[in-house]
C-alpha cells in the first residue's frame, strides 16, 4: 500500500498521475476511430507535425501547448483539403504535410542553441513536468473532446461505417471529417506533454486495438479502450517511478503488454484460443 | 398518400467521377410504386446513378425530382442496399445497431432511442426473417443473412424510393425469394424500388418496368417492350449472342 501512496505525496506526482489519465483516456477514446477508419499513419503523421509550432512558440516564448494546437489544427486542415481536392490520395497528402512540419520543426529547433534538453522532453514528454496551468489546458482541452465525441456519437459512427447511409441522410459528410481531424489534432496535442509526439500515436492505437479484439461494438469498444488508456497511465507511471524510466515509455509499453495479453486470449481469435479443440 | 406527380423524374441527368462522364442525358420518370430492374453491362454506370440517386455523386447536368421537388428536399425519402462487398463486415456493430442506424434521421442525430424506433428496428428484423440475430455482430453472420439485415435496415427506414445494388447475385435461394417477397410487400406501400441486377431472367419475370443503361439510356419501359434484339445489342454488343432458335443470350458479366 505505501509502495502505491509514496509517489502521490509529491505534488508534481499527483499532476502527473491527473494528465496521463486524462490522456489515456482521451487517446483511447479518439483512438477508437483511428482504428476503425484506419487512420494511424494520421495520428502519427500529426503528431510529428506538431513539432514546428512547438519551435514556433519557444521561440516567441509563448505556450508551447498553444503553439502545438496551432500547428496540430493547420495540419488537421491542410490533409483534409489537400485530399477534397482528390487530385492526390490521402496517404500521400500526409506524407507531404508530415514530413515537411517535421524538417520544418528540425529546422527551426537546430538554429537554437540551448534547445537539446527540451527536445527531448518534446519527442517523448515531460509528464513530471505538467504545471497547475498545463492541467487545467489538458482537461479543459480533454472535455471539450469528450464531449463533442459524445454528442455526435451518431454521426461518427455513421460516417465511419457506411458513408453511403450518410450520403442518403444528408449528413454533412466533408464537415464531419475535418472535425474529426481537429478532434483528433486536439488529442495529439493534449497527450504531447505525458508521452511526447514520438509515441503519441501508439497511445492512439494500442488501447483501441486492445479493446477492439475483446468487444464486438462500438461503445463497448470506446470504454474499454478509455479503460484500459487509463490503466496504462497509472500503471506506467508507478513503473517509471520505481524503475527511474521515462514515463512515456513505461506508459506505452504497459499498454502493449495488454494489448499482447488480449491477442494472446482474446475470444474472438486470440492465438492460444486457436489451437486444435484435442491439444487443449 | 398519394402524390399526382410521378415519384421519380430524371431529366437530362448527366453523372461522372472527376473529368470522366459515365452516364449522359438521362431522361425518364418513375410513377409511384414500380419495380424498375436496372439492367446494362458491367461498368455501364448502374451504380452510378445510384450514387446519383443518394446524393453520393453530383450532377453535372440535368436535375432530379422526387415528388416534384429537386433531389435532397426529402432526407428520409431514399434508401440504398449496398453491394455486400462494399460494406466493412469487422466493424464492431451488431445486426440490431445496423437495423437502428436507418432510424437516426427520424429519431434525431442527439440522444437516445424511442420506444417507436426500437419497435420498428424489431419489426424489420421480424419481416426478413433475422430477429434472432439481433444481437450478433455482424462478422458471424453468413452471406444471405448479410442481405437481409440491410433489407431491414432499408424497410426501418421506411423509404419512398428502395436502391438495391446486386441483390441477386451471390445470395442463397431462401434469401432472393425473401428479397421479392419484400419487393412485392413494397410495393403494397407504393414505395418505389430500382435494382440493378444482372439477372435478365429475374427482371423480365418480377419487375414492372426495365431501365437499360450503357452510358446512356438505350430504352426504358416494360419488360416486353425493352427486351428488343435491338436494343440488347445497343447495351450488351459483344455480349450478346444470337442463337438459331431466335433466342438471346446475353453474358452481363
Amino acid at each position: 500500500m505505501d509502495l502505491l501512496l509514496e509517489p502521490l505525496q509529491y505534488a508534481f506526482m499527483t499532476r502527473a498521475f491527473a494528465a496521463s489519465v486524462i490522456v489515456g483516456v482521451l487517446c483511447a477514446v479518439m483512438g477508437t476511430y483511428v482504428v476503425l477508419r484506419g487512420m494511424a499513419f494520421l495520428g502519427d503523421a500529426m503528431a510529428h507535425a506538431i513539432l514546428p509550432g512547438v519551435a514556433i512558440a519557444y521561440l516567441l516564448q509563448g505556450n508551447l501547448l498553444i503553439g502545438a494546437l496551432v500547428a496540430a489544427l493547420v495540419v488537421a486542415l491542410g490533409i483534409g483539403v489537400f485530399a477534397r481536392q482528390g487530385q492526390i490520395k490521402e496517404d500521400t497528402a500526409i506524407g507531404i504535410l508530415f514530413a515537411a512540419a517535421l524538417s520544418l520543426g528540425v529546422a527551426l529547433i537546430s538554429s537554437m542553441k540551448s534547445y537539446a534538453v527540451d527536445l527531448g522532453h518534446i519527442l517523448f514528454g515531460d509528464v513530471l513536468g505538467v504545471s497547475v496551468g498545463d492541467l487545467w489546458l489538458t482537461a479543459g482541452l480533454g472535455v471539450l473532446v469528450l464531449v463533442t465525441v459524445a454528442l455526435l456519437y451518431k454521426p461518427f459512427l455513421v460516417i465511419s461505417f457506411d458513408p453511403v447511409l450518410a450520403a442518403t441522410m444528408r449528413l454533412p459528410g466533408d464537415l464531419l471529417r475535418m472535425l474529426m481531424l481537429v478532434l483528433l489534432a486536439l488529442t495529439v496535442v493534449v497527450s504531447l506533454q505525458t508521452v511526447g509526439v514520438g509515441l503519441a500515436a501508439a497511445m492512439l492505437v494500442t488501447p483501441a486495438a486492445t479493446a477492439y479484439l475483446l468487444t464486438r461494438r462500438l461503445l463497448p469498444m470506446m470504454l474499454v479502450a478509455a479503460g484500459l488508456g487509463a490503466l496504462s497511465a497509472i500503471v506506467g507511471l508507478y513503473v517509471s517511478y520505481y524503475a527511474n524510466i521515462v514515463s512515456g515509455a513505461a506508459i506505452v509499453l504497459t499498454a502493449t503488454a495488454f494489448f499482447l495479453v488480449a491477442w494472446l486470449l482474446n475470444p474472438k481469435q486470440g492465438v492460444l484460443r486457436r489451437r486444435p479443440r484435442g491439444l487443449v | 398518400m398519394k402524390d399526382t406527380t410521378d415519384q421519380l423524374e430524371v431529366q437530362g441527368a448527366s453523372i461522372g467521377y472527376g473529368d470522366k462522364v459515365v452516364l449522359s442525358d438521362l431522361t425518364f420518370s418513375v410513377p409511384h410504386g414500380a419495380r424498375v430492374a436496372v439492367v446494362g453491362p458491367n461498368g455501364a454506370g448502374k451504380s452510378t446513378l445510384f450514387k446519383a440517386l443518394v446524393g453520393l455523386l453530383p450532377l453535372r447536368s440535368g436535375r432530379i425530382y422526387v415528388h416534384g421537388r429537386p433531389l435532397g428536399n426529402h432526407k428520409d425519402c431514399v434508401a440504398y442496399v449496398p453491394q455486400r462487398e462494399e460494406v466493412d463486415w469487422h466493424f464492431p456493430v451488431t445486426v440490431g445497431d445496423v437495423v437502428m442506424m436507418g432510424r437516426y434521421d427520424r429519431q434525431g442525430w442527439i440522444g437516445g432511442d424511442s420506444r417507436a424506433d426500437k419497435q420498428a428496428v424489431k419489426r424489420s428484423l421480424q419481416e426478413m426473417g433475422v430477429a434472432h440475430l439481433e444481437t450478433r455482430s455482424i462478422a458471424d453472420l453468413s452471406g444471405g443473412e448479410q442481405q437481409r439485415v440491410f433489407l431491414a435496415r432499408a424497410l426501418a427506414q421506411e423509404p419512398h424510393i428502395l436502391l438495391m445494388d446486386e441483390p441477386f447475385t451471390g445470395v442463397d435461394a431462401p434469401t432472393q425469394d425473401s428479397t421479392l417477397g419484400l419487393l412485392d410487400d413494397l410495393q403494397a406501400e407504393d414505395v418505389t424500388a430500382m435494382i440493378a441486377t444482372h439477372d435478365l431472367g429475374i427482371a423480365v419475370e418480377k419487375f414492372d418496368l426495365m431501365l437499360l443503361l450503357n452510358h446512356k439510356l438505350i430504352a426504358f419501359g416494360p419488360p416486353s417492350q425493352v427486351m428488343t434484339q435491338e436494343n440488347l445489342r445497343a447495351a450488351f454488343g459483344a455480349y450478346m449472342t444470337l442463337l438459331a432458335d431466335g433466342r438471346i443470350v446475353v453474358d452481363a458479366h
